[in-house]
């Protein structure tokens, strides 16, 4: 959500017509300060929509592509206009799964920890939450418990270990190992698709990226090889 | 909506094979609160000023404990 600032006056007409432009693809050049190759690339912009306007000031709400610019957006759409326009003020109240509605102040975080000094942990428990809630947008690849120690203790994620896939896992892309109980084991890179992991007999399926969980939680059960 | 459109999300997870899970581990929500601490995630709604590196310290004095705290889903306008 933001307030583009127009340089000069236009219809709400002309700025409708500019905005719809803007929906869809877009090419974008990352700003001179920014952290990221300056190469045009595109971005997907999938909602762009006016929420109010009192003359030059327009609060708009837009819902994009990770790696959008919206100064630049706003910047782009003063162009088409002729007039110029700016950004003046961006709050983000959406990332993946996580929700401005959802969110909590310092102060809350604050109370919190009172409480739990005070014997209550519930309100920290709602500050709070499993990192797993923060990542379910993040495909998975569930594992027995005998091959979580293994993961956690850094190995490839492989083929006999493997209970279910979330179908929307590729090959090359970030996804997590998880337990049964869906405890998050490691951040790993399946090396096929959903369909073929589940097909496949032996080997590696995933390696790993980042291991999360701490690695004595399970117990080790590769040695003997003996499977639960 | 998933957006952006096209990007694939999670999706349906599909089972292989049907199993219980043992004794070990805990589900997240069930985690007892010092191991809940280690696994957590704060949706925070940070004020504008402080820098995020500024807030990340806060919550982690508030905390008061040594755990590991930082931050991602950096804003760049």
């Amino acid at each position: 959500m933001g307030v583009l600032y127009l340089h000069g006056d236009v219809s709400d007409e002309e700025l409708e017509d500019a905005i719809g432009k803007f929906r869809g693809p877009i090419y974008q050049r990352p700003p001179v300060k920014a952290a990221v190759a300056r190469e045009l690339r595109v971005r997907r912009v999938c909602e762009f929509e006016i929420l109010e306007r009192e003359g030059r000031f327009v609060l708009v709400r837009t819902v994009v592509e990770a790696g959008t610019y919206i100064r630049r957006l706003f910047y782009d759409i003063g162009e088409v206009l002729g007039v110029g326009a700016s950004m003046r003020e961006l709050r983000r109240i959406r990332s993946g799964p996580l929700h401005e509605r959802d969110s909590v102040t310092l102060q809350d975080i604050e109370r919190a920890v009172a409480s739990w000094a005070d014997g209550d942990e519930g309100p920290l428990r709602r500050v709070i939450v499993p990192v797993e809630e923060v990542l379910s947008h993040v495909p998975r690849i569930v594992v027995k418990d005998s091959a979580v120690s293994a993961i956690a203790h850094g190995d490839a994620v492989k083929a006999p270990g493997v209970v279910a896939v979330s179908e929307g896992l590729r090959k090359g892309k970030d996804a997590l190992a998880v337990t049964l109980k869906g405890e998050i084991i490691a951040v790993v890179r399946p090396t096929m698709d959903a369909e073929h992991i589940l097909e496949a007999k032996r080997g590696v399926v995933a390696e790993p990226e980042r291991v999360i969980m701490e690695r004595d939680l399970y117990p080790p059960m590769w040695k003997k090889g003996k499977s639960l | 909506m998933i957006c952006p459109p096209g990007e694939p999300g999670p999706g349906e997870l599909l089972v292989r094979e049907e199993v219980e899970p043992g004794p070990y581990g805990y589900t997240p929500r069930e985690r007892p609160i010092d191991v809940y601490l280690q696994y957590g995630a704060i949706n925070l709604d940070k004020p504008s000023g402080p820098t995020s590196h500024e807030v990340t310290k806060w919550v982690r004095a508030l905390l008061g404990f040594p755990g590991r705290v930082g931050h991602c889903g950096t804003l760049v306008a």
